[in-house]
């Protein structure tokens, strides 16, 4: 599985870039692998107001259904629209093309908070 | 428990989960890979955890004219009938296939996770002159679906595959072996179901993956070209808890005998059962599941069994038992899913409609 040194991740197999103050989501290699072809993607609206840990998205495959989750509070400023026609670009390149949603974090330290490449490898199992 | 081609599956980079007690491949390439190849080309698939039974003696057809929904003595030898095994109060102990191999000799294909109580069950209704033979642990099955499959099946056998209609099979040798070659399937593809001694399965799985077009398909692909066509998986549009007249009213039961069950569903035939299996169009891609509320102007009227995204269809689809009222086709309902009424429309199944399996020559 491809774990980015560079990002951070949630336990609930989110990852998260910061890009000029901005968040980047998405949903981690470990994560598109175990849900395998993606089929359906649901997006938070920009501009929607987000507490962490709420449910603001869905990823669906042929055999399941996840819940998306803000990482953290903040609000969203742009969604990933390629997605709602093509959610294998989740599959194909889950930290670029796939990315998910930005938003722009009520505070900019709470990035600190969540898990680094080595502690999210360590959280999933190995496939 | 593991198919004798568990290692091939693992070779072949599956994915696999357990089904009905045995740890089964889900996909390999990916299911929607499979489900486009199946109905494109042709899907060789692992089915060795289904159940084999011979039933067999001058009083064989008799017990199982009993035991089944079906109609039994109108087979010809060489030709099979989908139906059900009932308890006495007609709830659905398995569906399977009955055929008849011989004039005093028959063959029922049963599901993996009910084929020891299929076995108990048929067993203890059987006339002390009836034959059982339970062939499942010394038999290997291998579909074959797909609108190649019968360019698949001679480049397999080395030589033409037999002339056999929908629902015929033929006791033949495959590749020097006894076998079962029979023209059936659970895709709405021109197919193959093959039976064969299980010391063979692997060297006949390599055969049709290295000399064949035919590529591995899992149990994933199964399932959403099954629900495609409508066809019922047991534990989800069948089990003991309802007769199967709310599945097919009617449909695959002989009336004009006598068999274990019947007069519960007579009762429910002339009196119409409370609720029935509908197919609900959806009209995203987002999936109702297995267990999501059907509802009518908000109140529930009924329950998904199976639902996902058909793929050869490009929106959700799913399979509901739904009160009486509301199965008409054309009928706006809506499925509760995630805390949202996804709009559905009550459809006549199939939902997909050009499948090839009745094709006239499978060429």
């Amino acid at each position: 599985m491809d774990t980015p040194r560079d990002l951070r991740y949630t336990d609930t197999h989110e990852w998260v870039r910061l890009e000029d103050g901005i968040a980047v989501v998405g949903i981690t290699d470990f994560a598109q692998s175990q849900m395998s072809d993606l089929t359906y993607v649901e997006l938070p609206s920009p501009e929607d107001e987000v507490s962490r840990k709420d449910e603001i998205g869905v990823v669906e495959s042929v055999k399941a259904a996840s819940d998306i989750f803000a990482p953290f509070a903040g609000v969203i400023t742009e969604v990933n629209e390629a997605l709602i026609e093509n959610p294998e670009l989740i599959n194909t390149d889950p930290y670029e093309q796939g990315w998910m949603f930005k938003m722009k974090p009520a505070n900019p330290d709470d990035i600190d908070g969540l898990l680094d490449a080595d502690q999210y490898d360590d959280l999933a199992p190995e496939e | 428990m593991r198919t004798i081609l568990y290692e091939e599956h693992v070779a072949c980079g599956a994915k696999t989960a357990p089904f009905g007690g045995w740890d089964m491949p889900i996909q390999y390439a990916g299911i929607l890979i499979e489900h486009a190849y199946t109905r494109g080309q042709c899907s060789l698939f692992d089915i060795c955890h289904m159940g084999e039974f011979e039933v067999a003696g001058p009083t064989a057809c008799a017990d199982l004219e009993h035991l089944l929904t079906q109609q039994v003595a109108s087979l010809e030898v060489g030709q099979c009938r989908y139906g059900y095994l009932l308890r006495e109060d007609g709830g659905a102990l398995d569906d399977l296939t009955c055929y008849r191999l011989g004039p005093d000799r028959y063959y029922l294909v049963v599901n993996a996770a009910t084929c020891p109580g299929d076995a108990a069950w048929i067993r203890a209704h059987l006339s002390p002159e009836t034959t059982f033979i339970d062939h499942s642990p010394q038999t290997a099955k291998l579909d074959i679906q797909g609108p190649q499959s019968r360019a698949v099946l001679e480049m397999f056998l080395g030589e033409p595959a037999p002339e056999l209609k929908y629902f015929r099979a033929v006791e033949t040798t495959l590749r020097g072996v006894p076998g079962l070659i029979s023209r059936t399937g659970y895709t709405g593809e021109w197919g193959y179901e093959l039976y064969f001694p299980v010391e063979k399965a692997v060297e006949f799985w390599r055969r049709f993956l290295e000399h064949t077009p035919a590529k591995p398909a899992g149990l994933g692909a199964r399932d959403t070209l099954r629900l495609e066509m409508g066809y019922a998986l047991y534990g989800h549009e069948l089990s003991t808890d309802r007769t199967p007249v709310g599945a097919g009213r009617g449909m695959f039961i002989d009336t004009t005998k006598d068999f274990i069950g019947k007069e519960a569903v007579m009762r429910e035939l002339e009196e119409g059962a409370a609720q029935y299996l509908v197919g609900l169009q959806l009209h995203t891609r987002r999936a109702a599941r297995a267990g999501n509320v059907v509802v009518a102007d908000d109140q529930p009227v009924g329950m998904v069994t199976s639902g996902s995204l058909a793929p050869s269809i490009g929106t959700a689809v799913a399979m509901a038992y739904v009160d009486a009222p509301y199965t008409t086709p054309g009928a706006s309902l809506a499925v509760i899913v995630g805390g949202k009424n996804l709009p559905a429309t009550v459809v006549a199944f199939p939902f997909y409609k050009d499948g090839t399996a009745r094709k006239k020559s499978g060429r």
